[in-house]
């Protein structure tokens, strides 16, 4: 009984998951009783689920993050010009993985030194990284060709048996380690209590603006991270990527169960959501239905789901 | 010996001047009252001593040492333990994350001891808060707690933690009787240690039993200093009275 109580809101995305699972099952049998739409299933959840997993932290901080498309879409360009140059994929990861972490520290920056509120700021900085990257890469695509070759995309985008792409191992143990952090970790707890009260945080000695730095760093990283995994799966980069992420984003963070007001999240209830949300939009097409019903069965997903949250909130339960 | 020594200290929120000109001293084994009017800047001071706020002027010496810099993290480390007024609890967040919150008990690593945390968490809930098998346990959130049961949550991880001063601000308010006789019985425990105490109520009954000096705040300013032995409740009570008047 307890564990039913203390994990609900696991066992509730769980479910759903489930139930649409079994429903594209019975609707289109000949793709989802195959084997092939999982590996693609995994090969492009990761992109959207990194960031999902970044944000999750950022907002039981207390915060928002409207910039990671941009970030991602800077540290993807970074990415390609260094390994356009070198040829070296590490050099070319690290490069990027660095460019993210440079963007969240900005908006570390705004926020926790000049004091505007992160939903502003962000939006202004993915204006202005995005516009920077636009303009540096003069507003043209890099083909990435030549990545296929090197031992670098094996261990990015590589298939374990043909079946399982590398960059959905590099998300279970992404989740994994954010999970630790977030439930067992002292950075975790500064994250929680940040954002839950930050006041009472500040006065228990816990370093609330050194607590939102790192948060916006890690999210910075996360983009960064998701730009080298798009770059090296498509073997390409545009000057838009990532654009059509934010919303997806975010849907799959709220729909795992996480308080859009701080202090309370779920690291597997985002990695759930994050599936949920990527199949549902393949799912549909195989299943007969059109494009045009993806946004639709979003928002029904959606809305249930945070619905079930709010009837089973702590105070509606008395725990 | 006088383990904390304010001079001239003040402090102000804008225009608000919520100090001007305090002095203030508390003596080893000793337990002040201070006592005063709502806003008179009695949980200003605390903050300032608790390192909450920094001061704008004046002198804080700790052990006879000039405190420049400080912080609630120093002033934890100088084994000053404080409950604020406000309980300074995160509602949303497991009882036992609470307690340790801002000092938990972690390996090399980082991560934190959950094991040894909850069960330490557990003990203090059945001791303090006498919760047992009320469906509370170190994982549910504060805010299953009631308003007594946070007060006592907040006074019992001050205790846990082994303190030479302990700062109660307004510590019985919102508490049943038998609840506050728990809190004075802690404070003359705290007496009966050798540490020392400063304590803030408007229950003047509670702090005549347990304080051996009061200082009365009044507008920012701490003129009026009494000894335990020069007074009694009625006359306290009318001293305060006429503070009030003015
Ligand atoms: N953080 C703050 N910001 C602005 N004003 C404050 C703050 N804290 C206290 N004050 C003001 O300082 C004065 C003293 O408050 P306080 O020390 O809380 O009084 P007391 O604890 O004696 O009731 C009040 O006028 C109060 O409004
Ligand atoms: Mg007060």
């Amino acid at each position: 009984m307890n564990f039913i109580l203390k994990y609900r809101h696991q066992l509730i995305i769980t479910s759903i998951l489930i139930l649409l699972l079994c429903l594209f099952m019975f609707l289109s049998p000949r793709t989802f009783l195959s084997s092939g739409i999982y590996s693609a299933y995994m090969s492009t959840i990761p992109f959207t689920a990194v960031l999902a997993l970044g944000l999750t932290l950022v907002i039981v901080c207390g915060e928002m993050d409207l910039s990671f498309p941009a970030v991602m879409a800077a540290s993807g360009f970074v990415f390609s010009i260094v390994f356009i140059e070198t040829g070296s994929v590490f050099l070319s990861v690290a490069a990027a993985v660095f460019t993210g972490g440079l963007c969240g520290a900005l908006n570390a920056f705004l926020i926790v030194k000049i004091g505007v509120p992160s939903i502003i700021a962000t939006i202004g900085t993915q204006f202005f990284i995005r516009g920077l990257t636009v303009l540096l890469a003069q507003g043209l695509a890099k083909s990435l060709i030549g990545i296929r070759d090197t031992f670098g995309y094996q261990i990015l985008s590589g298939r374990i048996a043909d079946f399982i792409p590398m960059q959905f191992v590099w998300l279970v143990i992404l989740t994994i380690v954010f999970l630790l952090i977030l439930n067992s970790h002292v950075l975790g707890d500064r994250i929680r209590f940040t954002g839950d009260n930050a006041n009472a945080a500040r006065i228990m000695g816990i370093s609330v603006n050194r607590t939102k730095t790192f948060v916006f760093i890690i999210m910075g990283v996360c983009s960064g991270f998701s730009g080298v995994l798009v770059c090296s799966e498509m073997a390409n980069w545009w000057p838009t990527q990532g654009e059509g992420f934010m919303l997806i984003v975010f849907a799959s963070v709220f729909i795992g169960g996480t308080s859009v007001f701080g202090g309370k999240g779920t690291i597997y209830g985002t990695f759930i959501g994050s599936i949920i949300i990527s199949m549902i939009e393949a799912g549909l097409v195989s299943a007969g239905a059109q494009g045009l019903w993806t946004r639709f069965v979003y928002g029904i997903v959606i809305i249930t789901a945070v619905s079930f949250y709010a009837k089973t909130s702590d105070k509606k339960i008395g725990q | 010996m006088e383990i904390i020594r304010l001079e001239n200290i003040w402090k102000s929120f804008g225009k608000i001047h919520a100090l001007e000109g305090v002095n203030f001293s508390l003596k080893k084994n000793e337990i002040v009252g201070l006592l005063g009017d709502n806003g008179a800047g009695k949980s200003t001071l605390v903050k300032i001593i608790s390192g909450v706020f920094p001061h704008d002027k004046g002198n804080f010496y700790l052990n006879g040492e000039k405190i420049e810099k400080f912080s609630p993290k120093l002033a934890r480390q100088n084994r000053i333990e404080t409950v604020h007024q406000d309980r300074s609890l995160a509602e949303n967040q497991a009882i036992w994350r609470n307690f340790f919150m801002g000092r938990h008990k972690t390996n090399f690593l980082g991560f934190i001891d959950k094991k040894f945390e909850k069960k330490e968490t557990l003990k203090i809930l059945q001791k303090n808060l006498g919760l047992k098998g009320v469906g509370i346990t170190p994982d549910s959130p504060v805010s299953s707690l009631s308003g007594g049961e946070r007060q006592g949550l907040s006074i019992g991880r001050a205790m846990y933690f082994d303190s030479e001063v302990i700062i109660l601000d307004e510590p019985t308010t919102a508490l049943a009787q038998n609840e506050s006789q728990k809190v004075i019985s802690f404070i003359k425990e705290i007496k009966n240690q050798g540490k020392s105490c400063i304590l803030i109520t408007h229950n003047l009954r509670h702090v005549f039993e347990v304080a051996d000096r009061f200082v009365i705040v009044s507008r920012g300013k701490t003129d009026t200093i009494i000894n335990k032995a020069d007074t009694d409740l009625d006359n306290l009570t009318k001293i305060l009275i006429d503070h009030a008047g003015i």
